[in-house]
């Protein structure tokens, strides 16, 4: 269970530090998919780098566990060994780097902080393999260097393939429909949808609906001035896609 | 970690993947071993020396030579270099700043007693072997590297493995030269310079100081007064020299300049493949290496020369460190000839140092592949030049700069089109990568062109390790250092594959090591 509690954090530093989560408090249990949505500006970026440990961000107050351990005081790396993935709305370009070669120095990393034996090549890539088949990607691909010159839809799906490889335990996705056509947003729901599990949890970050047709929420949150101010089921995503956020924004106050 | 067992969609791949999973495996081990410790070559030897007279005369000269047992004409041409020397001055465009060297401090001639050479590994100070063995360079491979009898075993096993000759230069002398014998049936002559002058005075006397003249500047003047040892390389007509050649440079001896003096020659149609390495201990006044290298590659003659160089950069305050002033050239004399230098400069607190292609002949190649990382306070100004007087004569270079902490890295590189060379091509690539925002980052590029048919093409990028790349990679699981590691390899990637195998892992530990402390 990822369990927020009372949550603040500002970006930036001493005078020019503001306060972009403002007492956010949410729970997703262990097997549940929830999503957030929210206006722009909104906080959900920051949210989903709070969780994570990116630097420039500082938590001011309030908690956050994930299965009952503390991870905000955990190194990046640390949170990730803990079964913590980003599915970044920007990925990142790494000139030079393979897509294998990354993963899987990213999975030995992880398993050995978690003291668990390396996977070996062979394993490696048969398992690859069979998540670049489900994902429609072209196995050539992973031999280039980390989403250099890669199209927006690939970079994304690229996100998920990295996602399927490591196993999180949980998994926050960014925005993970934006720059997706329909074709690509439904290979990429199937290969999130494949990774749902009994012992997985995660938060499905977006600003439409859309996605959400695919990857089907038990729960929805929406997140306005750095808090959750309504909570729903997947009918909210609906009446927000009708009446956009106005509404709720004005229930809130 | 091997790789091939799975990973056999292509071959080509699989080399790529090969490199980058020994890589890989390197770096862990690499990582663990150096924990307590950033620069693990920094041990002294104790073993008893036998000096030159310290500082500099017409004398020292003379000693080193009498010590050699030169013949009359080598001991003249040091002796005009050295005078010529007293009426040159220190050269000071180069993007680095240090005290004034006091050239009467130094030691030019230092060498483990009774070491004139030995005949084989008993005789070998157990001091020096270990000290070979305590980097990298194992006892039981030296007992087959020096071909000793009983060996044999040994032998057959290091056959499995790519073989590597060694020459191995402790201060001032060559210690040991492996595999001989073997080269010798091949007929490719490998021993150090010191010994060729006896045994090949012809062939030396013939190439010596033709590609760097005695009176080129001012280091390789002072290196022509007063070098001591080095490698000499000749392959004959056609022989594609069976094993990677190599030679293992060590300073040890406080207070003491090292001099070396290379020469190859890759006859017609012959291809040679050259490593060099270099270590010192850590010490707290700063040590002089001036080197020449001079290569000849005839008609379609090939030299590969890679240097994988780590002299000690000094403290993190720039206390110490190795001054490293360097001449290196290759005259790419026969048509069609080739000359690649691929270079990892990690260490020296000063390095100076252009390794360049005469590109003489026509059609002849001159390629230059450069990582230079800089770290704490250390100045490298380093680059190439090719020199275009054939026809069709092309040249490649590809630069990889990376600063951290407190230093400077200036590429400095001249391309050079002559009158004379019809349809010459050269591509360069000049790339910087800043970590932190201390360090400074400098491209220096010298265009000359006398033709209007050349075809010239430049390529310069600076960037800054991003802060986006790190978090990226940190939040797949990556800690912070290995993350550093992975970033820089992916940034020196295209020149780590030009190196020979075994010195890509070496290259790949060392850039770890360099830049360790280099973030947070």
């Amino acid at each position: 269970m990822l369990k927020i509690e009372n949550l603040t954090a500002t970006v930036g530093e001493g005078e020019d530090a503001k306060t972009i989560l403002n007492g956010l408090s949410l729970a997703v249990p262990t097997g549940e998919v929830h999503a957030i949505m929210g206006p722009n500006g909104a906080g959900k970026s920051t949210l989903s780098y709070v969780l994570t440990g990116r630097e420039g961000y500082a938590v001011t107050g309030g908690s956050a566990t994930l299965n009952g351990a503390d991870i905000l005081a955990l190194e990046p790396e640390a949170r990730a060994a803990a079964g913590l993935f980003l599915s970044f709305q920007y990925p990142v370009e790494i000139p030079g780097v393979p897509v294998m070669t990354f993963v899987r120095t990213a999975m030995n990393a992880q398993r050995k902080a978690r003291g668990e034996t390396e996977i070996s090549a062979p394993d490696f890539i048969k398992k690859s393999r069979e998540i670049a088949k489900v994902l429609s990607l072209d196995p050539e691909m992973l031999k280039r260097p980390v989403n250099v010159g890669f199209s927006g839809g690939e970079k994304k799906r690229l996100e998920i393939y990295q996602m399927m490889m490591l196993e999180p335990r949980f998994m926050v996705l960014d925005e993970t429909d934006s720059g997706l056509d329909i074709d690509a947003l439904r290979t990429v729901a199937e290969g999130v949808n494949a990774l749902r599990a009994p012992d997985r949890g995660m938060l499905v970050i977006t600003h439409y609906q859309r996605l959400l047709d695919y990857i089907k929420p038990d729960k929805v949150h929406v997140l306005a001035k750095g808090r959750i101010i309504k909570t729903g089921g997947p009918e909210l995503a609906h009446r927000l896609e009708a009446e956009g956020y106005d509404g709720v924004l004005a229930e809130a106050v | 970690m091997d790789c091939c067992g799975g990973m056999d969609e292509h071959d080509e791949t699989c080399t790529e993947v090969k490199v980058k999973e020994g890589i890989d495996a390197g770096t862990v081990a690499a990582a663990k071993r150096l924990e307590s410790e950033n620069y693990s070559a920094g041990f002294v030897t104790d073993i008893e020396m036998e000096f030159a007279p310290k500082g500099l005369s017409e004398s020292t000269v003379r000693f080193i030579s009498a010590k050699k047992g030169e013949p009359e004409w080598l001991l003249e041409w040091r002796l005009d270099a050295y005078r010529r020397w007293l009426t040159m001055e220190e050269p000071v465009w180069a993007r680095v700043n240090y005290p004034k060297i006091d050239y009467q401090a130094f030691y030019y001639y230092a060498a483990p007693k009774n070491a004139a050479k030995y005949k084989s590994i008993d005789e070998v100070p157990k001091e020096i072997l270990d000290t070979y063995a305590k980097l990298g360079i194992p006892l039981r491979e030296a007992e087959v590297l020096l071909g000793v009898e009983g060996a044999a075993e040994t032998a057959a096993t290091a056959r499995e493995k790519p073989r590597i000759a060694v020459d191995a230069v402790f201060d001032s002398v060559s210690v040991a030269t492996t595999f001989r014998e073997e080269l010798k049936k091949a007929g490719v002559i490998f021993m150090s310079i010191s010994e060729a002058v006896h045994e090949y005075p012809d062939l030396v006397r013939k190439y010596l100081g033709t590609v760097v003249p005695a009176t080129d500047n001012y280091f390789a003047t002072l290196n022509t007064a007063v070098f001591s040892d080095g490698t000499f390389v000749y392959v004959p007509k056609g022989v594609r020299c069976p094993m990677e050649l190599s030679t293992y440079f060590r300073m040890n001896a406080e207070s003491t300049g090292q001099f070396e003096r290379t020469l190859i020659i890759a006859d017609e149609g012959a291809y040679v493949s050259y490593l060099e390495g270099c270590t010192a201990p850590m010490r707290d006044e700063n040590q002089l290496h001036a080197a020449v290298v001079e290569l000849v590659a005839l008609d379609d003659a090939e030299i590969k020369y890679s240097t994988v160089q780590n002299w000690w950069p000094g403290d993190e305050d720039g206390k110490g460190g190795i001054y490293n002033f360097v001449t290196k050239r290759g005259d790419c004399r026969g048509a069609r000839s080739k000359i690649s230098w691929t270079q990892v400069e990690t260490g020296s607190a000063i390095t100076w140092k252009y390794p360049s292609c005469v590109l003489r002949g026509d059609d002849s190649v001159g390629e230059f592949y450069s990582i230079a990382v800089t770290n704490g306070r250390q100045q490298a100004d380093t680059g190439t030049k090719m020199i275009h007087l054939g026809k069709r004569t092309k040249s490649r270079i590809i630069s990889k700069g990376i600063s951290a902490g407190k230093s400077d890295n200036t590429y400095r590189g001249l391309v050079s089109i002559h009158k004379k060379a019809e349809g010459a091509r050269n591509f360069t690539q000049c790339d910087s990568l800043l970590i932190g925002d201390k360090c400074g980052a400098h491209t220096v590029p010298y265009i000359e062109n006398r033709r209007a048919d050349a075809q010239l093409e430049h390529e310069a990028t600076t960037t800054k390790l991003s802060e986006d790349q790190l978090f990226y990679v940190r939040q797949r699981g990556i800690g912070e250092e290995q993350a550093v590691a992975l970033l820089v390899n992916g940034f020196v990637r295209d020149v780590l594959q030009e190196l020979p195998m075994e010195f890509a892992v070496e290259a790949q530990k060392l850039l770890e090591v360099s830049l360790e402390g280099s973030v947070g």
